[in-house]
């Protein structure tokens, strides 16, 4: 095959027609673009949610109340108040590899200092909560399991709430009132942002268990506790042992449903990132349509081109160009249109997920594998909407084509 | 078999199906034509001459009998060796140039041997392109488009077209149908210097006064030859431009 001049003849049909070429293009562009973009948002949303879920802690087991039906109205998770305290230390003692537990209560309540005040989270915790979900403070000291056990008056606050309250002072060693009871704040934790669900964070009381259940909240119950395992490949057995233990101390019956809720971290993150994933593959197959729809444009050029240059097809097979030589020429026309509009559509598709990234702070990741399987699409596209064209214009009887007006 | 003839048809036919219909083109064409003859091809409109060239000029396949060019029968080949021999040994000029437009005169010139099997570099190109349009006396013309020349001029390019692949004979088609007479006998005076250098050239056309300048005239009617003799006052296109 002779193929470098073939190609010169394509990119100087090309160029002979630039304005016609760069609205061809243009749909191959859009469509690259659109699908570099939608590909890289997807997976900076995909990224930023498995971030968040690492935020949670390290091997982590999530035991939760189970609901209870009572004069048939189901409460949710939590609701029916189902672990003790007692479960909690069970756990602690008895299950394996367990290097950390969190008794968790939640309640949201008023909370004051001086004349600000300021609606937020109470999370009444173990001393492990900090180390569970990899929560280092940012200024001051956590409260201690001598503070856990004696029902201390303490907290450690998140970064919204002291600026809500405080605003540049430092909030450490200050009093904060909680539903009137005074607790001093140890320290100020550092920022974690918004949660997968939304929540920001860092709008958050954080005080040992005992005196959130005896100060704040009452109850005898836990919404759920925390459970951090040294070794990851001890999470599943760890899982199931947390599981029988519970049942037994719940008394119940075999072939009866638990009262609780385990899920671990992994779990979690599977279904979160499911969610994303969906979302990035319909973003993907939106911006598929207008790349077939910028495939479906080229083709029409083809033809049109095909038709229009009849005459210069009879004269190329007069003077020998055989039915390969025509069919290379316009297939390498219609390759180069759509990998060329393929590359500024990569470039296009860049910009526009940086530019969103600057500006609307949605986190972007650029995926080099995104970007070649593009490319290749792109010269795929060529090739089968060039084909047909190509095709009828090889397959041209000569003397028809020399004679058409 | 050998004899020397470049071409030599033996009752060749050639019927177009349309429809039902089966109209005869060509019925019964045997013609020899040796290395170094100017041969005029006349005849009325639907005389069969037309498709008596695109058969001498391997675009199409005779429906019966046998063409061989060069001792090569080509009345059995396929279109991609049709292509090869179309590019290595017949040249074709037609009535109406049939130049690629927007494109200059040099690249129309190389556009054969783009096609060829032998491998040349760009500058190989272009200095074949540039001595062969030189050759017909467009030197200094090599950058202009087809736009930007005469009727005569665009003529000269196509011959130089035809001519660059150095072919066993030169096929024109009513060379000269769309070109006042002036420039008429110019392209006569080319093709009667090329033909003194020992290139066959086979020429349609339905002037007699341009048939004048071939050495033999051959007359088809209804799609057979009716009369084919020499030309016995021959018109010398040079001198006539002396003049």
């Amino acid at each position: 095959m002779r193929i470098a001049p073939t190609f010169n003849v394509a990119l100087r049909a090309l160029r002979r027609n630039k304005m016609r070429s760069v609205l061809t293009a243009l749909g191959i562009i859009i469509g690259v673009g659109a699908v570099i973009a939608m590909v890289e948002i997807g997976n900076g949303a995909k990224a930023q949610v498995e971030a968040q879920i690492a935020s949670l802690g390290e091997n982590v087991i999530l035991i939760f109340s189970g609901s209870t039906t009572s004069s048939g109205i189901r409460t949710g998770w939590g609701g029916a108040g189902t672990l003790k305290i007692e479960d909690a230390e069970a756990i602690r003692r008895e299950v394996p590899g367990v290097i950390g537990v969190s008794e968790e209560v939640v309640s949201t309540t008023q909370v004051a200092a001086g004349n600000q005040n300021w609606f937020t989270r109470i999370f009444g915790e173990s001393a492990d909560y900090f180390d569970i979900r990899q929560w280092p403070l940012a200024d001051g000291a956590p409260f201690t399991p001598q503070d856990v056990r004696s029902a201390n008056k303490v907290c450690v606050i998140g970064r919204t709430t002291a600026t809500q309250i405080y605003g540049n002072e430092n909030p450490i060693g200050q009093i904060l009132r909680i539903k009137n009871v005074p607790f001093m704040i140890t320290g100020v934790l550092t920022p974690k942002g918004l949660s997968p669900q939304g929540v920001d964070q860092d709008d958050i009381v954080v005080m040992p268990y005992t005196s959130a259940m005896k100060r704040v909240i009452g109850g005898t119950t836990l919404r759920n506790i925390n459970v951090q395992i040294g070794d990851p490949g001890q999470i599943a057995a760890a899982q199931q042992q947390i599981i029988s233990l519970l049942r037994q101390r719940h008394n119940i019956r075999p072939g009866r449903d638990d009262d609780f809720t385990v899920r671990t971290q992994q779990e979690i993150a599977e279904a979160a990132t499911a969610t994303s994933r969906v979302m990035t593959v319909l973003l993907g197959a939106i911006a598929g349509v207008s790349l077939l729809v910028g495939g479906i444009g080229i083709m029409n050029i083809m033809l049109v081109s095909v038709t229009e240059r009849t005459r210069e097809i009879g004269v190329r097979m007069a003077v020998g160009a055989r039915g390969t030589d025509i069919l290379t020429q316009f297939l390498i026309e219609a390759v180069t249109l759509s990998s060329v509009g393929g590359l500024i559509g990569i470039i296009c598709g860049i910009g526009a997920s940086t530019v969103l990234s600057i500006y609307a702070h949605w986190p972007t990741l650029i995926s080099i594998a995104s970007i070649a399987i593009a490319f290749l699409f792109s010269a795929a596209v060529g090739v089968f909407f060039g084909f047909y064209p190509a095709r009828k214009a090889a397959a041209l009887d000569p003397i028809e084509a020399l004679r058409y007006e | 078999m050998n004899n020397g003839a470049l071409v030599r048809l033996i009752d060749v036919h050639k019927v177009y199906r349309t429809g039902e219909m089966e109209v005869p083109a060509v019925r019964g064409v045997s013609l020899e034509i040796k290395r170094g003859e100017f041969v005029a091809l006349m005849g009325a409109s639907g005389s069969g001459k037309s498709t008596l060239m695109n058969i001498l000029g391997c675009l199409d396949r005779p429906s019966s009998g046998s063409y061989f060019l060069d001792e090569a029968n080509v009345s059995e080949l396929d279109r991609d060796q049709l292509a090869e021999i179309r590019n290595r040994k017949i040249g074709f000029v037609f009535q109406n140039f049939n130049l690629l437009p927007r494109t200059s005169a040099r690249e129309n010139a190389e556009l054969p041997l783009i096609y060829s099997a032998q491998r040349l570099s760009h500058a190989q190109l272009r200095e074949r392109a540039d001595r062969v349009l030189a050759s017909v006396g467009l030197a200094g013309r090599e950058d202009h488009h087809p736009s930007q020349l005469s009727g005569g001029q665009q003529q000269r390019v196509a011959v130089a077209r035809a001519l660059i692949n150095e072919p066993e004979i030169l096929l024109a088609d009513e060379p000269t149908g769309n070109l006042d007479s002036r420039t008429s006998v110019e392209i006569m005076a080319i093709f009667q210097q090329l033909n003194e250098h020992g290139i066959t050239i086979v020429m349609v056309t339905h002037e007699q006064d341009i048939a004048a300048y071939a050495q033999r005239n051959v007359m088809m009617r209804d799609g057979m030859i009716l009369d084919d003799h020499a030309v016995s006052q021959r018109v010398n296109a040079a001198s006539q431009l002396q003049k």
